[in-house]
């Protein structure tokens, strides 16, 4: 299983807000665990699609030069959960950025319906300061991730064009 | 008009029970974030960009919360500043209460210079200042 826990963009707006969608599907191993015979969606893995919204979000406003790591969950509060067949959309804006750190802001739907709040700090993680253990390479922003954007964007551009004819 | 102390206080208290997940009794004047209050590196942070906000005010980098002394070995020897990293340090710091790390200036007390207090006088400063 890959670690990509939304399933496309469907809004970008850079260095501002971002929303993506998740399906949630039986395909996924560990919703058969969590929990046999009723499946729910790990709140722990929704934050992880915010985190993943609202990180490409940031990393975009960077160029992506930056490795951008999920630091501090500041709040996370769900009134409902999601189980297969539900689909979620994450709503993620920019609420400080410097060159050090952001702070997003985000609410979950499910069905259109609200469901959650998360807000996140991300740190940036330079890849000139030579932390240890650390690539070389942007470790964080792997080409699965941009794919997800580039597959965003040509969308909109087909979109565009057939209503441009 | 720039707010009152205690209403500068008052805000403070809200942004660091929030960062920081503590009980609004607990952010006296005199708590330290680390020691008493359990902030991790992470947390200065996210307390900058709450007090920007709480406030409308700019924070450049290590101005409240100053990281290159400890960094620069010529202010730091055997795990104490230097007399001349001391004078950097208060220069860098007017808003921290020094009284008490001046009698012992070991690196591992720097924390206890970042109170609730040294927060409040230096966003009073900043309010004053705009």
């Amino acid at each position: 299983m890959r670690w990509i826990w939304i399933d496309g963009f469907v809004e970008f707006e850079s260095g501002r807000r971002a929303s993506a969608v998740k399906n949630v599907t039986l395909a996924e191993e560990h919703l058969h665990d969590h929990f046999p015979g009723f499946p729910v969606m790990p709140a722990t893995l929704i934050i992880e699609g915010m985190a993943q919204t609202a990180g490409i979000l940031v990393g975009e406003s960077k160029g992506f030069s930056e490795n951008v790591i999920l630091a501090k969950i500041r709040q996370a509060e769900f009134s409902d959960y999601a189980v297969p067949g539900d689909q979620l959309r994450y709503d993620a804006q920019v609420e400080s950025i410097d060159d050090r750190a952001a702070a997003t802001t985000g609410t979950v739907s499910k069905n259109g319906k609200p469901m959650g709040r998360v807000d996140l700090i991300f740190s940036h993680v330079n890849q000139a300061e030579k932390v240890q253990d650390l690539p070389d390479h942007n470790f964080v922003f792997t080409d699965q991730f941009l794919t997800l954007l580039s597959n965003f964007r040509r969308r909109i551009g087909e979109e565009s064009r057939a209503a441009h004819g | 008009m720039a707010p009152s102390r205690d209403e500068v206080f008052s805000k403070v208290q809200d942004v660091l029970t929030d960062a920081l997940g503590v009980d609004a009794e607990e952010v006296t004047p005199e708590a330290t974030l680390q020691g008493d209050l359990g902030a991790e590196s992470i947390d200065f942070l996210d307390i900058v960009f709450r007090l920007e906000k709480a406030f409308s005010i700019k924070i450049p980098k290590g101005e409240l919360f100053p990281d290159d002394v400890m960094n620069n070995p010529e202010y730091v020897e055997n795990n104490r500043i230097t007399s001349t990293g001391l004078v950097r340090l208060k220069a860098m710091m007017p808003h921290a209460d020094f009284s008490a790390f001046e009698k012992e200036p070991v690196v591992s007390k720097m924390p206890d210079l970042f109170t609730v207090k040294t927060i409040v006088n230096y966003v009073e400063t900043k309010l004053k200042a705009a």
